[in-house]
């Protein structure tokens, strides 16, 4: 097991500071590790940032990662998670011409089979919002695309963990 | 900046006065013990300078010739003193020219704190003259790094900045302020760092794993020891003697761990490494329980990972996790101060000795004497070899002088003859590698230990990568001696060449200027020497001389540096020949 590559959410609480996203890329960066996705955001904590990275390794490596991140003098903490032992999504948006929203029934059975809701409407092109695991998100991209899509993109993942994360008490330790 | 990140306690009741960002940094540069700044003036870090002329009485200013002198005096500096090592530096060109320094401190742990100077704030962003962005160059290269814009974040930030530097495992911080945060006035008060919240400085020690290598220690037959730089580091020299005296250890040290122990010690089975000795590189494949101390398994230490100490159980006393199992698979790792950890360890150990096992390393020693060191330190052959230099330096400084060797065949040569009696004595560039190194530290390490002896040696090749210092040793007069060991080649490259490059010398041959002719232009006592006759009295002269001293020595061309492990063997393919 330890030998194959798996997909491993990163979570990484940190303080708000400026130039620590750089920190952090800087230690994929090093060793030649792609970053799948990355997103930041604020966390459960009040003032403590919360990244969320992506990244496909084996499991040897991703330990000694997490190691090189919560070295960083702004890291709180640092886990690294299967897909197994968090709950996550990814969102994605579709910008479609307006005439196939009236002109195809298929588009409107597509929508409604995908729970995707429909974000905006104008005279030339709607905009089309999907949460949910990429597979998901990948089969709505190969169903539009049979009628053209305008414009797509979509979100870095975000997950939280079916385990607790102490960061509140581990708050407190530090003090 | 998040100012809430900084717990401070008071530990001075001083009054706030209004002054500007510039007088701020002095004053906190004061409280934190600082003496002795390495810096080079420019545009944007002017109204610092201003305030240093003002507090010339207080805080001694080193002009160096070059920002990287300044970043590698520090660095002897902070090397020799165990205090942090302060340089300051201008914005763009000044900065940058800090990097390699920085690098240096933060491979080889070295506490600094680096002041840069910075373009105003409305003009970041710009291409203003002279902006780089230094706190994105030197990301990857400190422990920590910050931008001040606002005066007012002063005293936190550099408050902060010498708790990471010093603190832990240490490294280096910069601090770039803008020149707006120097020129504005605040309130200033200031109050040391005692913790920041987001980092622990080191771990509490786990007393169930200094049991378990406390009961791993007690069984082996073959134990051995191989420390780093951690133990002088950790202020655990003590510590470390005690426990291989207790548990009759044979002790090896990795470069930058070299002088913890003192080099005569019957238990320092000496250095470990591509270059190191003999009988401590083979019974690493032999001993059964290996306790690495403060030190984090290079791949100079290691050589091939495969083939390395597989036989035997793995304990290691860290401070840093990172550390743990990164290059060798621990079976016990004990993290935490190894001040601490070491002391707590030493009431659990039975008291042994190992006198077989000990042999062993002795026996090897003489197959390494008969086949390489007799001929190093006491050459029959017409040229004068690096190591009878050593040899030569060691007899007249009886063991007491502080080495500083910079990058190269003569470190290697440096590290493995030097005599240290005393801790703190080896300072040169382990984990970089930097070429350079030496002159700039000497003059740091010297400054910070005026009463001893300082002997930089460099090789012909590093030492004109930094020569422009001579011009600071000059003009703060310090009294460094200096021993440029010339064989007209960068010979470490060159030895590689010759035995992976079927000797092909691409460009490692060195046409050199007359070094006595430039250190007589700095009004430097000088002198070369050719021939062995020469050797004792010039050595003589050169630690009897008050001031600063060169000593060139000329080196047979094309010695080699032996015992070696070609890159990717193993410790146990250590070669003689």
């Amino acid at each position: 097991m330890e030998d194959t590559i798996n997909t491993y959410t990163i979570s990484i609480y940190t303080e708000n500071n400026i130039g620590l996203l750089n920190r952090i890329s800087a230690i994929f960066q090093r060793r030649h590790i792609n970053v799948e996705s990355i997103n930041t955001s604020i966390s459960e904590i009040e003032g403590v940032s919360r990244f969320t990275i992506v990244v496909n390794l084996r499991e040897e490596r991703m330990k000694k990662i997490i190691g090189q991140i919560e070295k960083q003098v702004e890291v709180i903490k640092a886990y690294y998670h299967t897909d197994e032992e968090t709950i996550y999504q990814e969102s994605c948006m579709f910008k479609l011409k307006s005439d196939l929203l009236f002109e195809e029934r298929e588009i409107q059975n597509i929508i409604r089979d995908s729970n995707a809701r429909i974000i905006h409407v104008n005279k030339e092109f709607f905009v089309l919002e999907k949460s949910g695991k990429r597979n998901e998100i990948e089969q709505l991209y190969r169903d539009f695309s049979v009628y053209g899509i305008m414009q797509f993109v979509r979100s870095g993942r975000i997950a939280v963990t079916k385990q607790e994360m102490k960061i509140s008490q581990m708050l407190v330790a530090f003090n | 900046m998040n100012t809430e990140t900084v717990k401070t306690i008071k530990t001075a009741t001083e009054k706030t006065v209004r002054i500007s960002g510039s007088e701020a940094i002095i004053k906190c540069l004061l409280a934190e013990g600082v003496e002795i700044l390495y810096g080079y003036p420019g545009g944007a870090i002017m109204p610092v300078y201003d305030e240093l002329y003002k507090y010339k009485d207080k805080i001694h200013h080193v002009l160096t010739r070059h920002e990287q002198g300044a970043a590698h005096a520090a660095q002897g500096y902070a090397r020799i003193s165990g205090k942090v090592g302060v340089a300051v530096a201008t914005s763009g060109p000044g900065a940058t020219n800090l990097i390699t320094g920085i690098a240096d401190a933060q491979i080889d742990s070295t506490p600094l704190v680096c002041i840069t100077g910075q373009v105003s704030s409305h003009l970041l962003g710009s291409d203003a003259f002279q902006e780089t962005d230094i706190v994105g160059i030197s990301t990857p290269v400190t422990k920590w790094n910050v931008q001040i814009t606002k005066a007012s974040e002063i005293p936190e930030v550099i408050a902060k900045a010498f708790y990471i530097a010093k603190s832990g495992r240490p490294g280096p911080v910069l601090v770039d302020i803008t020149k707006d945060a120097q020129f504005e006035e605040f309130d200033f008060k200031y109050e040391k760092c005692t913790s920041v919240r987001s980092y622990k400085a080191a771990c509490k020690i786990d007393s169930k794993a200094v049991q378990k290598a406390a009961d791993l220690i007690n069984s082996a037959k073959k134990p051995m020891i191989v420390w780093g730089q951690g133990i002088i580091l950790g202020k655990a020299e003590q510590e470390l003697k005690t426990v291989i005296e207790k548990a009759g250890i044979p002790s090896a040290w990795t470069i930058l761990g070299a002088s913890a122990v003192p080099t005569d010690h019957p238990l320092n089975i000496g250095m470990v490494g591509m270059h190191g000795n003999y009988a401590p590189n083979m019974l690493t494949n032999e001993c059964d329980v290996l306790i690495a101390i403060g030190m984090r398994f290079d791949d100079r230490v290691t050589g091939s990972l495969s083939t390395y100490a597989k036989q035997a159980k793995v304990i290691h006393f860290e401070i840093d996790p990172a550390e743990i199992d990164k290059n060798v698979k621990t079976d016990v790792a004990v993290l935490g101060d190894s001040k601490l950890s070491l002391a707590e360890l030493i009431p659990l150990l039975n008291e042994n000795s190992h006198p077989e096992w000990h042999q062993k390393f002795k026996d090897l020693y003489a197959i390494e004497f008969e086949k390489v060191i007799k001929d190093d330190l006491h050459p029959t052959k017409e040229g004068l070899t690096m190591g009878e230099v050593l040899n030569q330096i060691n007899i007249q400084s009886k063991g007491d002088a502080a080495i500083v060797s910079d990058v190269g065949q003569h470190q290697m040569i440096a590290c493995r003859y030097a005599k240290f009696n005393k801790t703190k004595s080896n300072i040169t560039s382990g984990g970089l590698g930097t070429m350079g190194f030496a002159l700039p530290a000497a003059i740091g390490a010297k400054m910070a230990a005026p009463d001893r002896d300082v002997v930089a040696i460099i090789g012909d090749g590093g030492f004109q990568m930094n020569i422009q210092e001579l011009g600071t040793i000059f003009q703060q007069k310090v009294p460094v001696k200096i021993v440029v060991l010339n064989n007209e080649f960068l010979g470490m490259v060159r030895q590689w060449q010759q035995l992976f490059f079927d000797k092909r010398y691409a460009s490692t041959e060195m046409t050199n200027p007359d070094f006595v002719a430039i250190a007589k232009g700095y009004y430097l006592d000088a002198k070369k020497i050719t021939k062995r006759e020469e050797l004792a009295d010039a050595v003589a002269e050169m630690m009897a001389c008050e001031g600063a001293y060169l000593l060139e020595v000329c080196v047979e061309k094309e010695d080699n540096v032996f015992p070696m492990i070609p890159t990717g063997a193993s410790v146990s393919e250590i070669r003689l020949s």
